[in-house]
């Protein structure tokens, strides 16, 4: 088979990101790693957003991958990340084909809120439940690979390789997945769904698609978060302002390309950890800033100025 | 048996009824000409057909099947395509990357979620509807930019992606300037002509009607006023009262054609 283009990006991306898991000081590892989940989270929600649709519950999705990893190790003893990633995409998954048949029935404001307020339903039932330690969460043990248990800061490359091997293997696939008919019907439903509906299509089918297809990158978002920080709780993993912070990096990233919710995800935990580190009582208010930057002057994301770049070039 | 069959088609909106007892047999390869005033019930009719409204009363029969019941999406698959009277397409795609689409998921049952779209027999039939509806310098344009004559063809190209059996164009030159009307209605049947589509147009001009159409069926406050050839159609006394006289009417005040001719509009 053909290597294209993409595919040469993607293997320069690997090598890039394999070089960085052992050159670059742990704490840059633990950043990427949490770069690298959110970006898959993100890479979802690029889909959705192509079909002007904006999910503010993403974090539901996110929430159940990492509970779902959390609870299997915890009742099962399953330790194993291949195993309990893959659960940690179908659950989500299930639940977006669930809430799904209810929630592509509306559009825009009202399927925003809708979102929203499912991922409330499970935040206010996490916060609820003492056996799943409240507010507090529990923590979750480190995950074996094939078989193998690293330790310290093996462990922590390990996890990093694991998310950066899911990460490529997800921009491959919605690579494909947007090229493709069904991808392809995204921007046609944003600009006319009377047509779409007239070419034999369901619309609400392929948003369900779109959905389930987003809840499945949420969840293995989660699940490689609950693996790096070794700890859940219902306010880091469901509360509504966890998925407010993935519309904020895709208003940051813009959805012009695959790559785009990775490299905004990276620029939003260092804005956020500099932030914190320089100015730990106006953080927020420094990222609101550099939000209602990015929107006056670069209103297509920071990806936007790659492509004027290479239209220049 | 008739290609597509009404019976008793009715459709009211409250107190107000749009279409009434509605029946009419559709034949292979008919080009039918659907005249009437506004308000008189051919969009409803073509609403109802193409699944878009449901009859309040009656049914719509297609090739032998029961179809009054069924979504836009699968009358569509069946074979009965249509376009609109405002263009539906994608304005913020490119004329070519419409046409695509259009033939992409056509091409399938349902849409495949891993094959890329721009395979080369389908980048090559979008290339020959391009050549064939007369787009060929719109081809890369978005459809947003697009002159309104331009968007009417796509629209209908668009309909004929699943290459229906049955389509039905809902007013194709509206919007149209009248120097442009018949070279798109030229272009168009010609196109649709290769196919051995059967054709259900509505239309205003009666110019129009009576060169492109092999049947007319006349409309008047959601009744059939008369169907038949568009001679006979033409000069029904009726017809010419309720529709055609209102027509040119308001053909008079726009062009200065002269009342009581039919297609006095360009005459």
């Amino acid at each position: 088979m053909a290597i294209d283009r993409f595919g040469v990006q993607l293997g320069l991306a690997f090598v890039v990101l394999a070089a960085a898991g052992f050159l670059l000081p742990a704490w840059a590892v633990f950043l990427l790693t949490l770069s690298l989940a959110k970006g898959l989270v993100v890479l979802g929600l690029l889909i959705l957003w192509r079909t002007g649709l904006v999910p503010f519950g993403q974090a539901l999705y996110f929430g159940a991958g990492a509970y779902a990893v959390g609870l299997l190790v915890l009742l099962t003893g399953l330790r194993d990340i291949v195993v309990l990633t893959l659960a940690a995409i179908l659950i989500p998954m299930l639940l977006a084909w669930l809430v799904g048949l209810l929630l592509c029935r509306y559009r825009d404001i009202f399927f925003a809120m809708l979102s929203m307020a499912f991922s409330m339903i499970l935040y206010g039932i996490l916060v609820k439940t003492e056996a799943l330690g409240s507010t507090d969460g529990f923590n979750v043990a480190p995950p074996t690979f094939l078989g193998f248990a690293p330790s310290g800061e093996t462990m922590r490359v390990s996890i990093y390789l694991w998310v950066a091997l899911l990460s490529l293997a997800a921009a491959y696939g919605v690579h494909r997945y947007l090229s493709s008919a069904l991808g392809q019907l995204a921007s046609a439903i944003r600009d006319n769904e009377i047509r779409v509906e007239y070419l034999g299509v369901s619309v609400q089918r392929v948003i369900l698609i779109k959905a389930i297809i987003a809840a499945g990158l949420a969840g293995a978002g989660g699940a490689v978060t609950a693996f790096a920080v070794g700890h859940i709780d219902p306010d880091a993993m469901t509360y509504w302002t966890v998925s407010g912070e993935f519309v904020f990096i895709t208003i940051l990233s813009g959805t012009g390309s695959i790559f785009a919710p990775f490299v905004g995800s990276l620029l939003f935990e260092l804005i956020r950890s500099f932030a914190i580190q320089y100015a730990p009582h106006f953080w927020q208010m420094v990222l609101g800033v550099s939000l209602l930057l990015i929107i006056l002057f670069l209103p297509n994301g920071l990806w936007s100025v790659f492509t004027r770049l290479r239209k220049r070039g | 048996m008739a290609l597509l069959e009404t019976r008793g088609l009715t459709k009211t909106f409250g107190s107000v009824t749009a279409a009434s007892n509605i029946n009419v047999a559709v034949d292979e390869r008919e080009v039918i000409g659907i005249i009437g005033a506004n308000g008189a019930g051919k969009t409803t009719f073509v609403n109802m057909v193409t699944g878009y409204l449901k009859p309040s009363q009656g049914s719509i029969w297609y090739r032998g099947q029961d179809i009054t019941r069924h979504a836009p999406r699968e009358i569509t698959r069946m074979g009965i395509c249509r376009s609109f009277q405002v263009p539906q397409v994608f304005m913020s795609s490119s004329l070519f990357d419409n046409l695509l689409l259009g033939l992409g998921v056509a091409e399938q049952e349902r849409p495949s979620f891993w094959r890329p779209l721009r395979q080369p027999h389908l980048v090559e039939a979008a290339e020959l509807i391009v050549a064939r509806y007369d787009m060929s310098q719109y081809r890369d344009q978005q459809v947003a930019l697009l002159p309104q004559g331009v968007r009417k063809l796509l629209d209908i190209a668009m309909a004929m992606a699943h290459r229906p059996r049955i389509v039905l164009l809902d007013e194709p030159t509206s919007g149209v300037s009248v120097s442009e009307k018949f070279g798109i209605m030229d272009v168009v049947m010609g196109a649709l002509r290769d196919t051995g589509v059967t054709v259900l147009f509505i239309e205003h001009d009666m110019e129009i009607i009576s060169r492109y159409g092999s049947r007319v069926i006349a409309f008047a406050e959601g009744t059939i006023l008369a169907d038949g050839p568009p001679q006979q159609v033409l000069a029904d006394e009726q017809v010419r009262r309720y529709v055609i006289g209102e027509e040119l009417h308001r053909a008079s005040g726009a062009a200065g054609g002269e009342l009581g001719q039919p297609g006095g509009a360009h005459a």
